[in-house]
């Protein structure tokens, strides 16, 4: 069952196109990974998905299953994140605001789902910690933990191994992956990391301002476009 | 100096029970805000709002209307200009906020050398006068105070959200502006009440002393919120204290032994901080 159609969808800004020509849908339980070069209008796409702009032209329309309200989101952070007095709980338990609403404070519900989720993330020992004194790892986990305190369905990452160490980028794809694999959750992942895309994903959307390639992650790395990204990553990491 | 015994007996008049009154809800409004403010990157908004409020505070004298009554509605139509402003990336939001606390302190200072000229009343719309309250203030302040404190509370897990990452509230269906917009509502009405005690050039230092004093000593979101209110209110009675002992002005002696806690709590934080490296 599609939970995202996008169709034919464009987004602008100030009038200026930064991408066009969307055709794709996301399933229930589907692990896309978007990929592309800086400045291709993945973060843009991530925005629309959010319902944070809205396309110039086209439409891109949410299954009535997946309200915002039901989105986890993990956001690349900010510097100011970096400093915030706060504890590892008050971080993840903040995921439960939108299915609180406006009710004061937090139930025991929401606390039983936020102890839940540091549990299968283990970073349940950190709970009492600052979160500006954790690893940059622990921090990804924590704010993962959150997006998932904010959905059962989807969750949307924007480029979440970014800064990490190799091992601690594996350690987190590996959890996302099982995130998708025993819980059901749809991913939908930007991606810088086209071989861990191509590893761990279902479905590949390869953007470069309009849609290169939308399909499975097998038919993908068949393609022209797939072989050349893939090829030019490789070509990449020897010169690394 | 005052004797102790002198002291005390100064804090059993009227006009001091009123001022304490007021003073230590006011401070507690100011702390608790405060916390949000600092780490939202609005400190600025509190200067400007103050600034904004002294050249109400002056019209208001000179055309004889409750400097409550207009500086109320005034101060929080700028809070939202200044949020605005302040999010705005098209222009330089620190510098339009300047901007605005610079052109109210102008216009106030034009308005008071146009008519009256510089007088008692202007020094203490400055400076402050927290002995000069009517009961019809008192109440007044008491009101909002609660009123403030209590949307503080009930919205308490709103306005971290937006503040510590306003971008995952949004995404996930959070009303993020009805929020900011609160936060500057309560700020406005706080800074109104407060500009009274401490005076248009002190009120803000009152917001941002006590979180960043908190901020020096606690981990925790919660901690900083509480740690800010206790030094919010025992700062401002230790100060009350020495203003009366040594007749010096409130709102200077107040902010002066918010200055030393937080010098203090600096030198603790980084004597943990050395000792734990």
């Amino acid at each position: 069952m599609a939970i995202i159609t996008c169709k034919q969808a464009a987004f602008a800004y100030d009038g200026i196109t930064v991408i066009d020509g969307l055709n794709f849908e996301v399933n229930n339980g589907d692990y896309l990974c978007i990929v592309g070069e800086n400045g291709s209008g993945k973060s843009t796409l991530m925005k629309g998905i959010l319902g944070l702009m809205r396309p110039k032209s086209g439409e891109i329309t949410m299954n009535e299953g997946l309200l915002s309200t039901q989105i986890g989101y993990l956001p690349q952070q900010n510097s100011a994140q970096k400093n915030f007095p706060a504890s590892v709980t008050e971080v993840v338990l903040s995921g439960r605001l939108n299915s609180r609403g406006i009710l004061p404070f937090y139930s025991k519900a929401d606390r039983k789902i936020a102890h839940d989720n540091m549990e299968k993330l283990g970073i349940l020992p950190l709970r009492k910690k600052s979160f500006r004194e954790l690893s940059g790892g622990q921090q990804q986990r924590v704010l993962l933990g959150r997006a998932l305190c904010a959905t059962k369905n989807a969750l949307l990452l924007d480029e979440p191994a970014a800064g990490l160490d190799p091992l601690v980028t594996r350690e987190l794809y590996g959890t996302i992956k099982s995130l998708s694999a025993d819980m059901g959750i749809t991913i939908i992942m930007i991606s810088h990391d086209i071989q861990a895309a191509v590893e761990y994903a279902s479905h590949i959307l390869h953007l470069k301002n309009k849609q290169l390639f939308f399909g499975t992650t097998e038919d993908y790395t068949q393609t022209k476009t797939g072989k050349l990204f893939l090829g030019a990553a490789e070509e990449n990491d020897v010169i690394n | 100096m005052l004797s102790i015994s002198e002291i005390f007996e100064i804090f059993g008049h009227t006009f001091m029970m009123r001022a304490m009154v007021v003073g230590l809800l006011v401070s507690l409004c100011a702390a608790l805000l405060g916390v949000n403010l600092v780490l939202k990157r609005y400190a600025m908004i509190g200067t400007g709002l103050s600034h904004v409020g002294f050249a109400v505070m002056a019209i208001a004298g000179i055309i004889d209307v409750a400097p409550l009554t207009l500086s109320l509605p005034v101060v929080m139509v700028t809070a939202f200009i200044l949020l605005r402003l302040n999010d705005s990336n098209k222009i330089n939001g620190d510098s339009a906020v300047a901007l605005i606390s610079t052109s109210g302190i102008a216009v106030g200072v034009i308005v008071v050398a146009l008519t009256t000229g510089i007088n008692l009343h202007i020094c203490n719309v400055m400076f402050g006068s927290i002995f000069a309250m009517t009961q019809a203030d008192m109440y007044f302040s008491v009101v909002l105070s609660i009123v403030v404190i209590g949307l503080f509370v009930l919205f308490y897990k709103q306005l971290f959200a937006v503040t510590y990452d306003e971008n995952f509230a949004k995404a996930t269906g959070v009303k993020v502006e009805i929020y900011k917009s609160l936060l500057a509502i309560l700020t406005a009405v706080t800074v109104v009440l407060g500009m009274r005690m401490m005076g248009a050039l002190l009120i803000a230092s009152l917001t941002l002393f006590p979180a960043l004093s908190a901020m020096r000593i606690c981990k925790r979101f919660l901690s900083v919120v509480i740690a800010a209110a206790i030094i919010g209110v025992v700062c401002f009675f230790i100060g009350m204290m020495f203003s009366v002992a040594l007749d010096i002005p409130p709102g200077a002696t107040v902010v002066g032994v918010n200055l030393i806690v937080f010098m203090v709590f600096s030198g603790i934080s980084l004597v943990i901080r050395g000792g734990t490296k």
